[in-house]
């Protein structure tokens, strides 16, 4: 048997006779279909659709469903984690391929400087509904020009499972690496929200990090992986927390515990006192969009009240909608997750993310790697 | 045209899909890879260039050296385990299953291959957990009195790992065992070797090819992938294909990504040519 009957196995081909009838094998109109759907897929220019690159809570079918039906298009969605990973993609697709962004709030003003987002009409958008700090023109404009929206919210603060910790303990960072919580720790792999947190504990604010402040969040990261169980993605944290295997998820909050609530309603999640992070993400225009009427109309959409209230509550994961009309939308219940009445407190005692230039953001990440490697 | 001169052009007519494969596939993406690996980052735009800087860095930064230590030698032992696991397998399938029930056996060692990489790791993730179903077993047989910290644990990948290359080694190893002749076997004992004698001879040696094929295949696959270091191990520790995939698709650092790339292969090149300079593979 040599290397090629090895792939041949993994393709659904066979080796021996034996072997050859256990194995599914793609008829040959079926493998046409599939590779016409792949390089349909693959080319979005190819269709008169609306094409997003997006977050995962966009993919929910219920969010796009009621655009699509009105305006009679499909919605191509692509989902893409990092904003480093998002603009790689633009970057390598033609000029109008895509027609709607949606990106981390904090990093708008790099798709704007890369000269991917498009200006939108600002009297177009409902901000005026929106709660006060998640207007974010700080964020969402640029030399006097609206190139973004916010259109969700929430807090990257510490998630746990109340009956196994103690909720007091949560109130405060440094009793994570104490020593009572051993092992029982997932930290959130993202080196943003995390030394953002960590940042707060050591009394720095998150937009006042720098290369030479770095140095001194070193202890309590090193300190925290020493006491933590691993280091994960947000579905390994989420299967962690649910299984028992964690009791305490670092840089979780409600978009981690919502999704879970209806068959664990022991998982909360708290902003101690040293504070949290509030991530915040946009949604823009691309500036060579094909069709950028259209993609302004699903902006308008998504900001609308019950845009709004779909996106806050899609599958993926919950998060705060940016507009506050949409508290009319949503469901007693459904605010009830979302700690609706809480938010003034939230808001008032949670940072941005770090916006770190492009050699502190080197630096952090370093450190990061360095961290996931003791 | 002579004929000697047609039966070239054929040759060639023939090997020209291959070759153009070959070249717009694997030669011409390498040869940008190679390039792009000697470039840096000046903030975040790519300098081309001739710098050396990664392959340093990659060789005197603990972090990145660890990574591909931490690669190899999950990756050895992968590759040991699943063939002590997989041979005896093999064996009791060529020798032991009645023909009519190999069949079945083959299928249930294929099975694995049938279910999604990324489901299979969650699953085993769900197995190995504190609260998971081996401590639970334990646990309720009386074998240990506290839960075992397998999950997020080198352990749990070496685990994943092996569960999924024991199947490619058992197909192998079986490929190799089923085409031997019986009569080495008697012709063996014949002249008065014992069971061990006759393994340790002439069985081994003549499916050897096919051990190492499948071990060398295992390597392959095994230091090439992050997905099951991250899921299982907990990112307690780093791989290096962890680590391209944290300069690619958080730093955008391909530069460096491309270095650790062509050191990837250069580990996988080498393992190749000790392998088939031992065993010569163009026997199998």
């Amino acid at each position: 048997m040599n290397e090629l009957n090895f792939f041949l196995i993994r393709a659904g081909k066979s080796v021996t006779p034996d072997m050859e009838r256990l194995m599914p094998r793609p008829s040959l109109p079926s493998a046409a279909l599939t590779a016409l759907s792949l390089i349909l897929l693959s080319s979005p220019a190819l269709a008169k659709d609306l094409n997003a690159l997006v977050w995962c809570d966009h993919t929910d079918p219920s969010l796009v469903a009621p655009f699509e039906e009105k305006f009679g298009v499909k919605v191509n969605l692509k989902e893409y984690e990092g904003t480093a990973a998002g603009l790689a993609i633009l970057d390598q697709s033609q000029p109008g391929d895509w027609d709607v962004l949606v990106i981390d709030a904090v990093d708008v003003h790099r798709a704007v400087d890369a000269g991917y987002l498009g200006e939108l009409p600002a009297d177009q958008l409902p901000t005026a509904d929106f709660f006060p700090q998640l207007v974010m023109a700080e964020n969402n404009t640029k030399d006097g020009k609206t190139y973004a929206v916010t259109e969700k919210f929430g807090y990257n603060t510490i998630a746990y499972d109340k009956t196994k910790v103690d909720p007091k303990d949560m109130e405060d960072l440094s009793t994570l690496w104490s020593g009572k919580y051993d092992g029982r720790i997932a930290i959130y792999d993202y080196y943003l929200p995390v030394l953002g947190i960590l940042a707060m504990g050591q009394g720095i604010n998150t937009a006042d990090i720098t290369a030479d402040n770095l140095d001194q969040l070193k202890d309590p990261l090193f300190k925290l992986k020493a006491a933590s169980k691993q280091v994960s993605d947000v579905v390994s944290s989420q299967t962690a927390l649910a299984t028992g295997d964690v009791d305490i998820m670092v840089g979780g909050g409600e978009w981690v515990t919502a999704v879970l609530a209806a068959d664990n309603p022991n998982l909360d999640w708290t902003i101690p006192k040293q504070g949290g992070l509030r991530w915040a993400q946009s949604i823009g225009v691309l500036k060579d969009s094909s069709q950028p009427d259209l993609a302004l109309e699903f902006v308008k959409y998504i900001v609308s009240p019950e845009g709004q209230a779909r996106l806050a509550t899609a599958s993926c994961y919950w998060g705060m909608p940016a507009n506050s009309k949409a508290g009319d939308v949503l469901t007693p219940e459904q605010k009830a997750v979302l700690r609706w009445d809480d938010q003034p407190d939230y808001l008032a005692r949670a940072q941005l993310y770090p916006i770190p230039d492009a050699a502190l953001d080197t630096k952090m990440q370093d450190l990061w790697t360095e961290m996931m490697q003791k | 045209m002579s004929p000697a001169a047609r039966e070239r052009r054929q040759g060639w007519g023939l090997v020209a899909p291959a070759l153009i494969w070959l070249l717009a596939f694997f030669l011409i993406p390498f040869a940008v890879m190679l390039a792009l690996s000697f470039a840096h980052m000046e903030e975040r735009t790519v300098v081309h260039g001739f710098d050396p800087g990664n392959y340093v860095r990659i060789f005197t930064d603990w972090t990145m050296f660890k990574a591909l230590v931490n690669s190899i030698e999950i990756t050895l032992v992968v590759s040991v385990v699943s063939v002590i696991l997989a041979y005896p397998l093999a064996a009791i399938i060529a020798f032991r299953v009645p023909k009519r029930w190999q069949r079945l056996a083959l299928l249930l060692a294929v099975l694995p291959f049938w279910t999604s990489y990324v489901v299979r790791s969650y699953a085993w993730l769900l197995v190995l957990g504190q609260n998971g179903v081996l401590n639970k077993a334990l646990l309720g047989l009386g074998l240990i009195s506290a839960p075992l910290e397998i999950a997020a644990t080198r352990t749990a990948t070496v685990i994943g790992f092996v569960h999924f290359f024991v199947m490619l080694l058992t197909l192998t190893i079986y490929a190799n065992l089923i085409q031997l002749s019986p009569n080495y076997a008697r012709a063996a004992q014949d002249l008065g070797a014992g069971r061990f004698q006759t393994f340790r001879h002439v069985i081994l040696p003549l499916t050897l090819p096919g051990v190492v094929t499948g071990a060398f295949l295992t390597f392959v696959l095994c230091i090439g992938d992050y997905i099951t270091p991250q899921i299982l191990g907990g990112n307690n520790e780093l791989t290096l294909p962890q680590l391209i995939m944290l300069q690619m698709g958080r730093g955008g650092n391909f530069p460096l990504a491309s270095a650790l790339s062509v050191v990837l292969m250069l580990v996988v090149t080498l393992a190749y040519l000790l392998s088939a300079r031992w065993l010569r593979l163009d026997r199998v």
